[in-house]
């Protein structure tokens, strides 16, 4: 186990090496450099703006140098200062000379983003699990046909368009639910059940929108599954010394259909998180979609590399987990005799 | 042909087939000017006149839907025809020649994988200008990776097969190997991918334009009339429902015309069905 998870970890070296050149060739896209305003800068930024993110990203050195600097930016995690909002640190706090400490502005939306993200991806699996199971069960039973509809809808409906549907009808028409932020504006003066109620009702759409697409997905990935388990011997030997079917669907099948299923969560990871700029810019909440949409529309360059290296290494940990979990529960990997 | 037996290929083809007719004749067809402004009709619901209503600019909606649905197949068709390009060459080359190429061209897949999608778009995006060339471009150099993957396995797989060795054995140049052999037997997948891709380029692009980073007004796209319903939700109901469906339809069609074609062309899958 231990040498799998070295050689694992091996392996993202060149992963990081390889962001890192992606990101800085990103920054080198624009015709002439990014404070011209062919980028798309402000044509009312002053000189003075200008050249502080020539010096920021040492614009006036050569390429190389440029990288140089760049890599070292990532490897000490230090992504400058936003450009926008009163200078605050892209990533993590910072104390000025009179002691006075700054909040990073990820620090502050991260946690937003993965609680989200942790949520939709329990959502996908405690409601994919029993839709993929019933599907391939009942197949091409009405069952399984209502949830085939399911799955090609959740595929296609455009998930900011559902939002704004949901919110509509859930928020504004009916008022059942609060259309924007994490917290009511009386948050801190509720009881501690009170304020669980309050944010459940503040995720629920997001939480709902952001995990549809995987929801679609992986139970058509656990029907699929199911089927090929299914079709096995071992489950007609289990079958044929009479154990219960229960036991045989969810003890014998299941089980093993859902081995790729970890890898298959592992890898929704981008997905979810790049999703979370239209969820989140909809419905206000502080996390890191929406300071990301907002660095995009002011065009506020350390946040928005500090956000795409940040969101990058969040979904190698996220893959790392993955394999880390699948090798924890097939011995085959663990041992070394798979891969 | 064997695809149109397939009720789901037959589907998706219906409804792509007349949201393509529907945009070619979008001049023909629409009743009024798309970018006509008229004061005097403003945010009118549906009517005899007005199939769809009209803006907040008096814009008759049904006619802004129309040349929507053209800049949505334009921008699908274009992008995935330029990540379809990317993805075939490499995956050729990767699955092909094997060794170090095989090694580099995976690594870029593993990079470009591991940066969520929807950011490195909207990064690209804040670094240029955006409009409907550079985001047809971006999402292209964005959504190479998975065709280059499946177009490698193929290649690897067929590579090894008897037919294939025997051209070899027989002299046969690797270019011959590769437009003659290889390429023509790897085209199903290739086709099929390049369906679902459009599906997904089109709720790309309208996320885009939806949140105004997309195709710019006053050229009408089905993303931009809806941050016109998402501002008017409460009085104009028709702003953000006909756009939404419209976009939901037409991804709907791919995937069913794209998974469809999957079970009708390739007959490892539907061996597996049957088994």
């Amino acid at each position: 186990m231990t040498r799998y998870l070295l050689k694992r970890l091996f392996w993202m070296v060149p992963l990081l090496v390889g962001i890192s050149l992606v990101s800085f060739l990103i920054m080198h896209l624009a015709p002439g450099d990014i404070t011209t305003t062919e980028a798309g800068f402000n044509p009312k930024a002053s000189e003075e703006s200008r050249q502080k993110l020539r010096q920021l990203y040492h614009l006036d050195e050569p390429v190389l140098v440029q990288y140089g600097y760049w890599l070292k930016r990532m490897a000490t995690l230090d992504f400058g200062t936003s450009f926008a909002t009163h200078q605050r640190p892209v990533f993590l706090e910072k104390k000025d000379e009179q002691g006075n400490v700054s909040k990073g502005l990820i620090q502050e939306a991260l946690p937003v983003t993965l609680l989200i993200n942790v949520l939709s991806l329990g959502l996908i699996v405690v409601a994919a699990l029993p839709l993929g199971v019933a599907s391939a069960l009942y197949q091409n039973r009405p069952p399984d046909r209502a949830i085939t509809v399911f799955v090609f809808v959740g595929f296609a409906v455009p998930g900011f368009w559902l939002a704004l549907m949901l919110m509509y009808w859930l928020g504004v028409v009916n008022s059942w639910l609060p259309i924007s932020g994490l917290h009511s504006l009386n948050y801190e003066k509720m009881g501690l059940l009170a304020q669980w109620v309050d944010s459940a009702k503040h995720l629920a759409i997001p939480v709902f929108i952001s995990a549809l697409g995987g929801l679609a997905g992986i139970s058509l990935f656990v029907k699929n599954g199911m089927l090929d388990v299914l079709h096995q011997d071992y489950i007609t030997t289990a079958r044929a010394k009479g154990l219960p079917e229960n036991i045989v669907v969810y003890r014998h099948a299941l089980r093993n259909a859902m081995l790729p299923l970890i890898t298959l969560l592992g890898l929704s990871i981008p997905g979810l998180i790049g999703g979370s700029v239209i969820a989140e810019s909809l419905f206000a909440i502080p996390g890191m979609g929406k300071l990301f949409y907002d660095a995009v529309m002011m065009r506020d360059f350390p946040v928005i590399m500090g956000i795409l290296t940040i969101g990058a290494a969040l979904t190698l940990i996220g893959n790392l987990l993955a394999d880390i979990a699948y090798a924890w529960a097939d011995p085959r990997v663990r041992r070394g005799v798979l891969h | 042909m064997r695809a149109f037996a397939n009720p789901l290929a037959r589907w998706g083809f219906a409804i792509i087939a007349s949201i393509l007719l529907l945009a070619v004749l979008a001049p023909a067809i629409a009743p009024f000017d798309p970018d006509a402004i008229d004061v005097k009709s403003i945010l009118l619901p549906p009517s005899s006149s007005h199939w769809m209503g009209t803006d907040s600019l008096g814009r008759d909606v049904f006619s802004r839907m129309l040349f929507g649905a053209r800049i949505s197949l334009l921008v699908g068709f274009v992008a995935v025809g330029i990540a379809t390009a990317i993805g075939v060459v490499l995956g050729a080359i990767s699955g092909f020649y094997r060794g170090w190429v095989d090694v580099f061209v995976m690594r870029l897949v593993d990079v470009m994988l591991s940066i969520p999608t929807f950011f490195l778009i909207l990064a690209v995006i804040a670094f240029l200008t955006p409009s409907i060339w550079n985001i047809m471009i971006v999402i292209g150099l964005t959504s190479w990776m998975g065709v280059t993957r499946l177009v490698r396995a193929e290649f690897l797989s067929l590579r090894e097969r008897e037919f294939v060795l025997s051209a070899q054995t027989l002299g046969a140049k690797n270019s011959r190997l590769i437009f003659r052999h290889l390429l023509p037997n790897s085209l199903t997948p290739i086709i099929v991918s390049f369906v679902l891709g459009v599906a997904s380029a089109v709720l790309v692009e309208s996320g885009l334009s939806f949140l105004g980073l997309g195709v710019q007004p006053p050229q009408a796209s089905w993303g931009n009339i809806l941050t016109d319903g998402k501002e008017y939700i409460q009085f104009a109901w028709w702003l953000s429902l006909f756009p939404g469906l419209a976009i939901l339809l037409t991804v709907l069609g791919y995937n069913l015309l794209g998974e469809g074609l999957r079970d009708a062309l390739d007959p490892r899958t539907t061996l597996s069905a049957d088994s």
